[in-house]
């Protein structure tokens, strides 16, 4: 089956998703994004790289954090920012979602940053770009439904590259309410690629997918045993919407069992770093001496992820 | 208008006929086979060389959005009778809605129309429809379509006050609480692709909730689009304990799995879910034994409503025109015989009806199908009639092809 995000030669065009990329295409980013860790500490902080080129936020579900990132990277890069808050505008006066694209396109976009609520959204969007013979223009998934948060995945990477250096030795937990999140997908996509020898899954079985397994994923609901001689835990986040039907008795009780105390962390390599991709709820997934101590890495997870958002976004037009 | 149709292969699976033998049709009747009857001058010779003749296929399961253009599809695939769920709008819940789909079907005069009538007032599970006013304007049996009864004292009584008058039930099982939500098989493919999920267990939970209460109140029970190894197995067991339900699965669940999905091909989203491959070999060798008819379950859907991400698109294909196509190249891999596979579209949807038609016997109504088993199309949207093009099988070369339907001895 063709891949839909990779052209004839097997090049990047559109980030859709990590399941699928291969290997080299994941370190080329990381490398890139190393490059451009360098431009953000100047004084004047751009390059030229997208000078002239119009970058569309496309954001058919609220996130002003993952926006402002998107925003900020695509500014560095010197492209021209257009930010649609789609949700209140168009579809609410009952376009269809490729009709706003037809209607961007001969806007003369040259790249849709696309947030969505339902999976598969980006890859509607970039087949019916090619169908149309709009080659030019390049989408960048920035979270569908459940399914994927790419650039999330790919700035997790960066960040366990910078405090780890090699893959292959590693033991990484995936903490929470895997069910209905998009990071862990991609996490896990990017970790299995990245030939991460043992991926764990933690959490109630209320909050995990069925078929974990063939996702190369170890699965444990008991937090304990789950974290024993970690070295990266990845936390997510739990909404609170999910307290309100049959997954879960009350935050409390999640806490109790599967939120990050110090105590916990202890089990984990001392070693160990713990991340979020944020925002964090503290006190249900997370205890603050936890989020606020030596071992979390998660203000650095949204320094390095303005640089992956650079490499993605100088990438992708390229190819 | 006395017809002749000779030099073709006679396949009967009803009466076990599976010969080289003429078939001649007078006063829109059967009137004899292999002889030619007494004084019989035909006013037309169809020559059926190369070609198969038999019964004229009965669908049990075709949303006629267009109805024109959906029975002109009929015919052109070979389907002479149309079963038609109640899903319509408005939902096909009064005398004069049935009346008028009635009439309307024979001014166009293309395949039968037998509607199924709605169970409940607008399909929606707690009042009930006038069943016999229904029955008297044409329905021949009542149904939710894929619609739940959520109450189930509202299913009982449902049920009984059917069975009072004779009337079949027909009804798709689906949990309406485990698959209230979902929009795919909950399996592999699901997690992975971050799809809400419906489990097996919404199919296994409802099948189980209907065998009973069609144990309980005499109800003659039909379930359609079965979905599931489990689901037909389930079935399997209550026929063999005599109880009188039957069952049909869709001709793509026939064919397709959740892995058909790909990168999110709104094309394989169908109610009930695709599900795995598992569940596609328990389906077909279901089939093959006779637990279960095939139905296209032609469920015309419009480009705008599949261009849209998978868990918005309208579920369903077009079916049709592919039900002969998709049958054959189900029996060629199920190793079927023709016979046995055209059975499951004639004669034992006949059974499920309680209709005389899908035989070609002596007397019966000359509903009759003459295909080219060996031609091959290529399904492009110009190539079919209906108006729904959507279909996970377009651009393929499929095998199959109608030459001549005739309904009531008349060529359409």
């Amino acid at each position: 089956m063709h891949n839909p995000q990779l052209n004839r030669h097997g090049e990047l065009t559109h980030l859709l998703s990590i399941e699928g990329l291969p290997q080299e295409v994941i370190t080329h980013i990381l490398d890139t994004a190393a490059s451009f860790m360098e431009v953000s500490q100047r004084e004047v902080k751009k390059v030229p790289l997208l000078r002239g080129k119009s970058v569309f936020n496309l954001f058919f579900e609220n996130s002003t954090r993952t926006r402002t990132t998107f925003e900020i990277a695509a500014k560095r890069l010197s492209a021209d920012v257009i930010n649609l808050d789609i949700g209140r505008s168009s579809t609410a006066k009952g376009e269809t979602l490729l009709d706003t694209i037809d209607n961007l396109c001969a806007m003369h976009a040259n790249l849709f940053v696309v947030r969505h609520a339902a999976s598969g959204a980006p890859y509607l969007i970039a087949e019916h770009l090619a169908r149309v013979g709009r080659d030019d223009i390049h989408v960048v998934n920035a979270g569908d439904g459940r399914h994927a948060h790419p650039t999330q995945g790919l700035l997790d990477m960066y960040t366990i590259r910078h405090y780890k250096k090699d893959f292959t030795q590693l033991r990484v937990a995936i903490v929470g309410d895997i069910l209905h999140s998009r990071v862990a997908r991609s996490d896990i996509h990017a970790l299995t690629t990245l030939g991460v020898p043992e991926v764990r899954a933690i959490g109630p079985q209320t909050l995990l997918p069925s078929h974990l397994g063939r996702m190369g994923v170890h699965v444990f609901h008991d937090m304990a045993a789950g974290l024993k001689d970690c070295d990266v835990v990845i936390m997510l986040r739990l909404q609170n919407e999910r307290m309100t039907g049959a997954l879960l008795p009350s935050a409390g009780e999640y806490f109790r069992h599967y939120g990050l105390t110090p105590q916990k962390l202890a089990l984990a390599k001392p070693d160990a770093i713990v991340m979020h991709p944020g925002p964090m709820n503290r006190g249900v997934e997370i205890h603050s001496a936890v989020a606020d101590g030596a071992q979390a890495v998660i203000l650095p997870q949204v320094t390095f992820g303005i640089a992956v958002r650079m490499a993605v976004m100088s990438i992708v037009p390229g190819n | 208008m006395k017809i002749e149709i000779r030099n073709g292969r006679l396949i009967d699976p009803k009466n076990r006929r599976d010969e080289g033998a003429s078939l001649f049709i007078a006063a829109g009747k059967i009137a004899g086979i292999g002889q030619t009857p007494a004084g019989f001058v035909a006013d037309q010779v169809i020559d059926a060389a190369g070609a198969i003749v038999c019964p004229g296929f009965i669908d049990l399961g075709a949303r006629l959005n267009s109805i024109e253009a959906e029975l002109a599809a009929a015919v052109a695939g070979g389907v002479t009778s149309v079963v038609v769920p109640p899903d319509a709008d408005p939902p096909l819940d009064e005398p004069e809605l049935a009346d008028r789909l009635v009439h309307r079907a024979a001014d166009i005069g293309k395949a039968r129309v037998l509607p199924l009538g709605a169970l409940t007032l607008g399909l929606k599970g707690e009042r009930l429809a006038e069943l016999a006013g229904l029955a008297k304007a044409g329905c021949v049996a009542f149904s939710q379509a894929n619609r739940p009864v959520v109450d189930t004292e509202a299913l009982l009584r449902s049920f009984e006050y059917a069975a009072t008058f004779g009337f079949a039930v027909w009804m798709q099982p689906q949990d309406h609480w485990l698959a209230r939500n979902g929009i795919a098989h909950a399996g592999e493919v699901a997690s992975r692709l971050g799809l809400a999920g419906i489990p097996v267990s919404a199919e296994t939970i409802a099948i189980g909730t209907l065998l009973q209460l069609a144990r309980d109140t005499g109800v003659r029970l039909h379930l359609t689009r079965i979905s599931s190894a489990a689901g037909l197995t389930q079935i399997g067991k209550a026929q063999k304990e005599g109880l009188k339900v039957s069952c049909d699965v869709g001709i793509h669940h026939l064919h397709l799995t959740e892995n058909d999905i790909g990168f999110f091909d709104s094309q394989a989203r169908f109610d009930p879910p695709l599900r795995t491959q598992g569940d596609r070999q328990g389906l077909s060798a279901g089939v093959a034994r006779g637990v279960a008819a095939i139905c296209s379950d032609h469920t015309p859907v419009g480009a705008d409503d599949k261009l849209l991400p998978f868990g918005e698109a309208k579920p369903g294909a077009t079916g049709l025109e592919l039900l002969l196509p998709l049958t054959l190249k189900w029996a060629t891999a199920a190793d079927v015989d023709l016979a046995t596979a055209i059975a499951r579209i004639t004669a034992d949807p006949a059974a499920i009806l309680g209709s005389d038609r899908g035989q070609l016997g002596e007397g019966a109504d000359a509903d009759v199908c003459i295909f080219d088993p060996e031609a091959s199309w290529r399904l492009l949207p110009e190539a079919l009639r209906s108006k729904g093009k959507n279909t996970p099988f377009l651009g393929y070369e499929v095998q199959g092809k109608v030459r001549v339907a005739l309904v009531g001895g008349t060529q359409k």
